[in-house]
């Protein structure tokens, strides 16, 4: 690559920012490890809101007609756990992982599109901060019969529709206030930041694997970081283009979905549900991911049946596709539909059980260290299996007529998605804690975390199960005394204190940790994959050293032969091999180009809630005004961005050199 | 198996099935011969679902403990990478297992979702917030109260007047949703005489919680009473009385533009147009929950507290707050107490 005069920062709009670190440093940034961090830290802010709406839904739940929420509080409260939790909590923090470990366990130095991942993370945020503005500006609007007693809320007006919208509740008929435009224009926004992650991710796993990294020697992780990449960007456009129809029908008047002109609110079901499912595995092959990493580690032998768990991963990707009507069982979809799709719900179950065995493979016969991380994976397998069996009952389909839209429904999700996915991911941040911050956890911390996590997940989800078959239906916000629900319900409620307890215990321990905790080891869990080949925390250029890769597991077997018996026996060279890698990697022996920092992805993520509330306002003075603007704001950046090179040849700390690796595909083309 | 770990999965399976409630909602408990059906169905899942959790966890549990590193008295793993036998063999039993719960389901999926030639129809409408039952051959409309006649398939034609509502009877049946602009039908049968609890299930706005509903089942011959009494028009008050004088108010206020009195009511414009629709209050007080079944007729003081602020009660609810006199509301509600 030939750098000349011209390519220089003359020609961006602003000086290109040069910062690595403060306040612009974080702002301005490719660094895909940074990107992670953010995303995050960010993401959990969002696990912490949505965690409080969870808390005010079960107070309200613990007795019968109580009355500490109001109904339209209660909606809104609901509606804003799911949304939060889906696409601003698991979703995002899942791109965290993907962020800050997918290059590092495939032998890269950044992502492909380093800006275009700034992007994803930009978007993301303003997506985010644009829904929940919705608490402060959006307005419920009056019911159909116009009585507007006890509708005022104390807590803003949220979206109210639930975070599945069902027309034509969502329309403008029945929901004639701004909340369901936020809505809808919110997910539209965090689905353009998700489908440009996952566009960015497919590339660098199919372009920037380090030498000898042949697709059967990734680790799993980076397996389903892939098959969850491709399920984004399939999934995604179709989300968005129902949610541009239900947006099209709330502000410029079609009828897609409005049956009182012939439209059709069941289209807006097979729409939502043929993205909604394969969302499901969205947010749990990362945790899958995670767990079949953590497993192998702490049982000191490699996954049992590797090829099986990543063709597993992949058919789960291929079939999510095609059981969504499950959702829809009392729809009144035809009877040929319903024992189709609960033929193939059936069917998902198969490569699901091959995973989970496949995992119990893994720790037999091993030698387990109960480390945090691995207890939380544990705990993922035995309450994924609990999740993964009350989900074959869904597949029973008149069983199902009975426990759709009921708790029984609330329990099972929450075992896959809570007991799975989020106990999948705390292991993951347990486990990488060390690799992030170069400090170990307090593992006694760690362990009260996770004995309270699962003591207090199964007191709240556990009775779920009783519940919704004793008839609690989903999204009321009271319920009769006569129905003898209250007990449970009281039980749930505790137990979801308890899991908050937990979330505080967590947050103690990452903070005094990050700070105090003792200097992590090199390699601290004697593990198997490239990243724990890299200092701790990682530097900003990953590998020093191109690595070449000769096996699965790579690292693992650099360390340990194998003796007769086929038991691990550490190489003499072991030690000194560990050194180096200290050394080396701290020491890059050439200088190495990286990304420079931009301010565009920021500017790009902050036109588009400018846009979302020029739609919304269309009909005011300042409506066009700001809707220009953003897309002004947009158009400029992604101008700006194209005319910036994406490493600048004289930046401060890195000469340029012919012949240089370099993070990014050609300099310009991200 | 040993007899002893037999008996650890039908303990484990029937304490799941043990934390029914015995509450009016129970669909562990089920009635009619179609939710007794289903719930078959259910517990045969149930059983083989609990088997395979035991096992599963079981192994679990056994590994991390058995397996657990004890220091050097624990000598380093065995390197093993996979076995295609065990994956042969964990992907061929679950299928069929499947197999096996495949064929009854969608056996019961084909029996239940279309009505027997000789079933009784009843129309089903659905509003926000409450259920409307016409019964087409007998030419009357009434709300909140299902009546039916027990061992007789009963055909539920469904459709919703504004969003998508699911009606739920679980000691009868499961779910079946109201979509506007299309039918959908639904199967009751109820073998014994009793009241049976109901609520729409899918989230259908402000007041779904109280969108409930209550299934009566009676002996054809009480059926039989009950439809001819319903099909009178309404009791009249004598005159003079506080009824009367409800009855006027009736008239007079906002009250008749959204409710039918047979008998008494003419046709109204909003009526015909069927805009602004509330329940037929024809035999309101042979009802004994009214309000999307969420009040009770007998409660003392329960007819007045609604009429006097009806959002307050259903959030949203269409019918509003007029600001009646206490005098009013009390006339009001007695002549309601009259239409039996």
């Amino acid at each position: 690559m030939a750098t000349t005069a011209s390519r220089s920062g003359a020609r961006t709009i602003f000086r290109r920012p040069d910062s690595n670190t403060g306040f612009w440093g974080w702002i301005t940034t490719a660094d895909h490890k940074k990107i992670g961090i953010m995303y995050g830290y960010t993401a959990f802010i969002f696990f912490i809101l949505g965690g409080l709406e969870a808390l005010l839904l079960r107070i309200q739940l613990s007795q019968p007609d109580n009355v500490f929420l109001s109904a339209s509080e209660y909606n809104a409260m609901f509606t804003m756990h799911g949304t939060t939790m889906i696409f601003l909590f698991v979703m995002p923090v899942s791109a965290a992982f993907f962020n800050y470990l997918l290059p590092l366990m495939i032998g890269a130095r950044d992502v492909a599109f380093p800006r275009m991942n700034a992007v994803s993370y930009w978007i993301f945020v303003f997506g985010g901060i644009f829904l929940y503005s919705s608490f402060v500006f959006g307005t419920t609007g009056p019911p159909v019969g116009g009585n507007l007693a006890e509708t005022a809320s104390r807590l803003g007006s949220g979206p109210n529709g639930g975070w599945f919208g069902y027309a034509p509740n969502s329309g403008l008929r029945f929901s004639s206030g701004t909340v369901m435009d936020y809505w809808s224009i919110g997910l539209q926004i965090l689905g353009l930041a998700s489908l440009i992650s996952s566009i960015n991710f497919i590339v660098t796993v199919f372009n920037m694997r380090a030498k000898g990294m042949k697709l059967l020697r990734m680790p799993v992780f980076v397996w389903m970081t892939t098959v969850v990449a491709f399920l984004l960007l399939f999934s995604l456009p179709i989300i968005a283009v129902a949610l541009f129809m239900i947006t099209f029908d709330r502000n410029v008047g079609t009828l897609f979905f409005d049956p009182s002109m012939g439209g059709d609110p069941i289209l807006w079901q097979h729409f939502f549900w043929l993205f909604g499912h394969p969302e499901v595995y969205i947010l749990i092959l990362p945790a899958m991911g995670i767990v079949s990493e953590v497993l192998p580690t702490f049982s000191r032998k490699p996954l049992f049946g590797y090829p099986a768990v990543v063709f597993a991963g992949a058919a789960i990707g291929f079939m999510g596709f095609g059981v969504w009507a499950h959702h829809m069982f009392a729809s009144g979809v035809t009877p040929i539909t319903q024992a189709a799709f609960g033929l193939s719900t059936m069917a998902i179950a198969i490569p699901t059980g091959i995973k989970i065995f496949n995992w119990i493979g893994t720790i037999w016969g091993g030698k387990i260290k109960l480390n945090t991380p691995m207890l939380f994976s544990l705990g993922f397998v035995g309450m994924f299996v609990i999740g993964g069996l009350s989900g074959v009952t869904h597949s029973i389909v008149p069983a199902d007529w009975q426990q759709t839209d009921t708790y029984y429904i609330v329990a099972h999700f929450h075992y896959v998605l809570f007991g799975g996915a989020i106990f999948g991911l705390f292991s993951g941040l347990y486990y990488w804690f060390p690799k992030l911050t170069g400090r170990m956890y307090s593992e006694a911390l760690g362990k009260l975390h996770f004995w309270v996590f699962f003591v207090g997940f199964n007191l709240t989800f556990g009775p779920m199960h009783w519940l919704g078959l004793n008839g609690m239906v989903r999204r009321t916000w009271v319920y009769a005394e006569e129905t003898g629900l209250g007990p449970w319900n009281m039980a749930v409620t505790v137990g979801a204190f308890i899991i908050a307890l937990g979330v505080l215990i967590f947050m103690i321990n990452w903070t005094w940790s990050k700070r105090n905790g003792p200097i992590a080891p090199f390699d601290p869990w004697d593990a198997r994959t490239l990243e724990w080949t890299l200092p701790s925390p990682t530097p900003e250029y990953n590998f020093a050293v191109n690595p070449v890769i000769t096996s699965l597991d790579d690292f693992w077997h650099k360390k340990y032969s194998e003796d007769a018996d086929g038991r691990p026996v550490r190489r003499p060279e072991a030690t000194a091999l560990l050194a180096e890698y200290e050394e080396v990697g701290l020491n890059p022996p050439e200088p190495i180009h990286l990304p420079n920092p931009s301010y565009y992805p920021f500017l790009v993520g902050a036109g588009m809630p400018m846009v979302g509330y020029g739609l919304i306002y269309d009909n005011t003075a300042w409506g066009i005004p700001l809707l220009l603007l953003g897309a002004v704001t947009i158009v400029g950046s992604f101008i700006g961005w194209g005319v910036e090179p994406l490493e600048e040849p004289h930046a401060d700390h890195h000469s340029d050199e012919p012949g240089h690796e370099h993070p990014g595909t050609d300099g310009e083309g991200s | 198996m040993t007899r002893r770990s037999w008996i650890g999965i039908a303990l484990a399976s029937s304490l799941f099935t043990a934390c029914a409630s015995g509450g009016p909602m129970d669909s562990l408990d089920p009635q009619g011969p179609i939710a007794t059906d289903i719930d078959g169905l259910f517990r045969l899942t149930l059983n083989i679902a609990t088997v395979i959790f035991v096992l599963v966890t079981g192994a679990l549990l056994y590994a991390t403990i058995r397996f657990r590193d004890r220091g050097d008295r624990t000598p380093e793993p065995k390197q093993v990478e996979g076995n295609a036998r065990f994956e042969v063999i964990w992907t061929v039993i679950p299928v069929l297992i499947l197999a096996s719960i495949a064929v009854p389901t969608v056996d019961r999926i084909f029996k239940y979702t279309s009505c027997a030639d000789d079933a009784l129809h009843i129309e089903v409408t659905g509003h926000q917030w409450w259920f409307e039952y016409n019964y087409p051959d007998d030419g009357f409309s009434t709300a909140n109260v299902l009546v039916i006649p027990t061992d007789a398939e009963i055909c539920l034609d469904m459709t919703s007047d504004d969003v998508i509502h699911n009606y739920w009877v679980p000691k009868l049946n499961g779910k079946r949703y109201l979509v506007p602009g299309q039918a959908t039908v639904l199967l009751l049968r109820a073998d014994e005489p009793g009241e049976y609890w109901g609520q729409c299930a899918e989230f259908c706005g402000l007041s779904h919680a109280k969108m409930r509903a209550r299934v009566i089942a009676m002996d054809p011959d009480d059926y039989a009473d009950w439809l001819s009494s319903q099909q009178r028009p309404a009791s009249m008050p004598a005159d003079g009385t506080i009824e009367q004088e409800g009855m006027n108010l009736f008239l007079g206020g906002q009250c008749v533009s959204c409710h039918n009195i047979s008998g008494v009511t003419a046709s109204n414009p909003a009526l015909a147009t069927g805009s602004i629709y509330g329940p037929d209050l024809t035999h309101f007080s042979s009802r004994d929950v009214f309000a999307g079944a969420t009040l009770n007729h007998d409660d003392p003081g329960a007819i007045e507290s609604w009429i006097d602020n009806p959002p307050l009660i259903k959030p949203g609810s269409f019918m509003p707050n007029i600001d009646l006199t206490q005098q009013e509301i009390e006339a009001l509600a007695a002549y309601l107490r009259s239409l039996d």
